[in-house]
């Protein structure tokens, strides 16, 4: 008898505290952002550093005063970079407050693709910066989508022209006759370039090796053996986690020079080269921008989020490193969209709907950057309702061993030819799904932000 | 007191072999599905809907399915996600390929492209046993998802191999609100998890159990080893297509080969341990605890440090989660290794004497 009353008594406490829970709500006076975050997992390292940014920078805007005086708030919720755990943390924030959470980074390419649906629904904007579902970039079919900044195959075509300006050459049509090697990881995320790498090999004449790596590619021997045979004059690396640290060791391993290897810039932070120790330097990845302890918006973060306690970084030597600063630029993106939302709508709490016409008329130059001690650290980004990439460019940096350097000016790949292919992708999906393209002149002109795209 | 079966008599041979022989647990499990059917659809929110109760029912679909395959016929299997996987593209590609295809065929149909996959890697069952088997049915998992990967027609030529579900309807009714779709989930499972429960008590069931308990026995008594195995697979990869089919229709939408991971394939595999291996509740038990203890903890440890006043930090509670839900398997194994089927069974007899155990 006694043990059944323990259990009762157990389920009842947990029962009680199941119905309290929700109790934890959203002061109606924010602006509530879901964060889906992972922390652990396979790629919770990463998480951790960009998550931690991400946090860092909210709470200096809310030290500074808010948002036009609309604080911040927010909830984590752990989704393990798992895309049902995913869903389920969405749904449960979304309920957490009138704004619907702002707007969703999922953070992951996976994940993403399970919100596509759910956040047109909900009109909450997916924001995906860098990452993520890319043909979105045609605001037409894709009105709550948001490929931000640099789409993947903006970037695989901007290292072409990279490689050929490494080489001393100019242009992308320069590569004729190289060889070069794609080592990929073989999913969504990975895949993602091959057809605009394919259609750059095709147009300008070099040979393209396509070597794919399986999930989560720790062990990397065969793949690099393949490299080493076919002796490509550049690898393109196209990795995420634990990939990274182990195809730097392998190329090492097999004698390619570091040098020649260009990563993406999931592949380019110290969560990847540290751990590779010497075989990571002169390592080449993208990068959005400019990181270090030294960009002063960093330097603030340390004096006033970290001065004050409030640092989200348990390792504080991660302040201001690649992911750290990637994650701060969610936090600059996030901000600045509600900002010109409520020059138009007032300054008051944002809803998704309204947050949507904020992004699809983000503008983020390098005078504002400056303004907010971010000078550098994204490219010049004009989202439109036609364009919701904003950018297309990129920059390089090297490793030398300790940091990460700046190699490049931004570089931006074959528009033309990317939006092509995305375009096409974009009318593929739209027939699918039988959605009529809104009227993008009709937006961009100033119509209200209620025109998303109407099933037929 | 409640729960006692004294005045009830069987006068008949069917009343003697219906499902549920007590009289309250047919009161219980028609109050249970009326609770399902029409309490809850006017009750629930969309969180859910959406999170919990949709991705329950699937899953409870999934490991059913393998709990037919190695639960009842005792092969053990790695390849589930797998067959979920070619159901979800079959369906994808019925629909896209036949527009006029009512979607509950095209469900259908990705089942029974999983059944045919299924039978394919269960030819090597009739020559090997155990976990020899498990490895076999590891190269469906690999093989399945690379195929997805590698091949483009799967996914209509979608450059990053993933497909979006279309939008779809039954019967007249257009599924597009969680309400709707968790309907339909809960017929289609309603359904099949009574089908399943009948053949698990009919012929083709007991000669599972007699090629699972001992085959060579099972060959002597007459019954044909090949049938009967490659029938387990063909059945276990038909519901476990349907599943994958509703997970992407009813559930994600969007989908990507490598959502069907080995990863999917193991939870299912614990679902189906945890829960009980060869009953049919057992898959229903199994899934919620793997799909939806995670998420209470979730919920729940948050405020609990809070109201403790404990400062901790999320990637600390995150991984306190995973520890306690660790801590919960080995505890509920330890205390029934059965899985959780067996322990409401005894749950059940012990409520039939009270208060009067012997």
């Amino acid at each position: 008898m006694s043990k059944m009353k323990k259990t009762l008594a157990v389920l009842l406490a947990s029962s009680a505290l199941l119905a309290a829970a929700p109790a934890v709500q959203a002061q109606a006076n924010d602006q509530f952002v879901s964060l889906l975050s992972y922390r652990v997992g396979p790629y919770g390292n990463n998480g951790i550093s960009l998550f931690g940014g991400w946090i860092d920078y909210m709470n200096l805007v809310n030290a500074k005063g808010g948002v036009n005086g609309v604080k911040l708030s927010w909830e984590e919720c752990e989704t393990e970079y798992n895309n049902a755990r995913g869903v389920e943390c969405y749904e449960r924030l979304k309920g957490k407050s009138p704004t619907k959470g702002t707007m969703i980074h999922p953070v992951s390419t996976g994940i993403s693709y399970s919100l596509l649906d759910k956040t047109l629904a909900d009109k909450v904007p997916l924001v995906m910066i860098g990452y993520g579902r890319t043909d979105a970039i045609d605001g037409r079919y894709f009105p709550y989508a948001f490929p931000l900044v640099t789409t993947y195959q903006m970037q695989a075509s901007a290292m072409l022209k990279f490689i050929a300006q490494r080489d001393g050459k100019k242009e992308t049509a320069d590569l004729k006759g190289k060889k070069i090697a794609f080592v990929y990881h073989d999913s969504a995320f990975g895949k993602e370039p091959i057809e605009v790498l394919r259609a750059e090999a095709g147009l300008n004449k070099f040979e393209l090796v396509e070597i794919p790596v399986a999930h989560p590619g720790i062990e990397q021997t065969a793949q690099w053996q393949q490299v080493r045979q076919h002796k490509p004059d550049y690898v393109i690396f196209w990795g995420w986690g634990a990939m990274n640290s182990a195809g730097l060791q392998a190329a090492q391993k097999v004698g390619f020079p570091r040098e020649k290897m260009i990563g993406v810039w999931w592949s380019g932070a110290e969560e990847d080269t540290v751990p590779a120790g010497p075989g990571a330097k002169g390592y080449i990845a993208a990068n959005f921008g400019v990181t270090g302890k030294d960009v002063p918006v960093i330097k603030e973060i340390m004096k006033t989020v970290y001065g004050s306690g409030k640092g989200n970084m348990k390792d504080q030597s991660k302040v201001g490193s690649v992911l750290h600063a990637r994650g701060v630029l969610h936090g600059i993106i996030t901000v600045e969209a509600i900002r010109t939302a409520q020059a138009k709508f007032g300054k008051r709490v944002m809803t998704g709907e309204e947050i949507q016409w904020g992004l699809e008329h983000l503008k983020i130059d390098q005078k504002r950057l400056a303004e907010l001690g971010a000078a550098g650290m994204m490219p010049d980004t004009t989202v439109t309702c036609s364009d919701h990439e904003g950018s297309g460019r990129v920059m390089f940096q090297q490793w030398d061993g300790t940091k990460w350097n700046k190699i490049s000016e931004y570089i931006e790949g074959n528009r033309k030819l990317v939006r092509q292919l995305l375009d096409a992708s974009a009318k593929k999906y739209a027939e699918e799904k039988k959605i009529t393209p809104r009227d993008c002149a009709a937006v961009d002109a100033g119509a209200p932000a209620k025109a998303a795209a109407k099933k037929k | 007191m409640f729960y006692r079966e004294t005045g009830q008599f069987k006068t008949s041979y069917g009343a003697d072999q219906q499902i549920f022989p007590i009289r309250q647990d047919r009161i219980a499990i028609g109050l249970l599905l009326v609770f399902a059917f029409f309490v809850v659809p006017a009750v629930a929110t969309q969180y859910w809907f959406s999170a919990i109760l949709i991705p329950f029912l699937i899953f409870s679909l999934a490991a059913l399915g393998l709990n037919i395959l190695t639960g009842y016929a005792g092969q053990l299997s790695l390849g589930s996600a797998a067959f979920m996987a070619v159901g979800a593209f079959g369906a994808y590609n019925f629909i896209l390929r036949v527009p006029e295809i009512p979607a509950i065929l095209a469900f259908l149909m990705g089942g029974v492209c999983a059944a045919g996959v299924g039978i394919l890697f269960g030819l090597p069952s009739l020559r090997i046993k155990g976990f020899y088997l498990a490895v076999a049915t590891l190269a469906a998992q690999f093989f399945v998802v690379w195929a997805l990967t590698k091949f483009g027609w799967f996914s209509n030529y979608s450059s990053s191999g993933v497909i979006s579900s279309q939008d779809f309807s039954v019967f007249g009714f257009a599924i597009d609100s969680p309400v709707r779709k968790y309907l339909l989930t809960l017929s289609i499972v309603a359904i099949m998890g009574l089908l399943a429960k009948n053949m698990a008590r009919s012929n083709t069931g007991r000669s599972w159990m007699a090629v699972r308990d001992m085959d060579v026995a099972a060959e002597v008594i007459g019954i044909p080893l090949m049938k009967t195995k490659l029938l387990a697979f063909a059945v276990s990869s038909f519901y476990c297509g349907v599943a994958g089919a509703l997970v992407a229709y009813c559930y994600l939408g969007t989908v990507e080969p490598d959502y069907f991971t080995l990863d999917l394939s193991f939870r299912i595999l614990f679902m189906v341990i945890i829960g009980g291996v060869g009953t049919i509740l057992g898959s229903f038990f199994g899934a919620a605890f793997i799909v939806l203890l995670p998420i209470f903890l979730n919920i729940v440890l948050h405020p609990l440090f809070a109201i403790l006043g404990i400062e901790i930090s999320s990637a600390v509670v995150s991984n306190m989660e995973l520890m306690v839900f660790g801590g919960l398997i080995i505890f509920f194994l330890a205390v029934e290794p059965h899985g959780l089927a067996r322990l409401w069974q005894i749950g059940k007899e012990k409520l039939r004497i009270w208060p009067f155990p012997h």
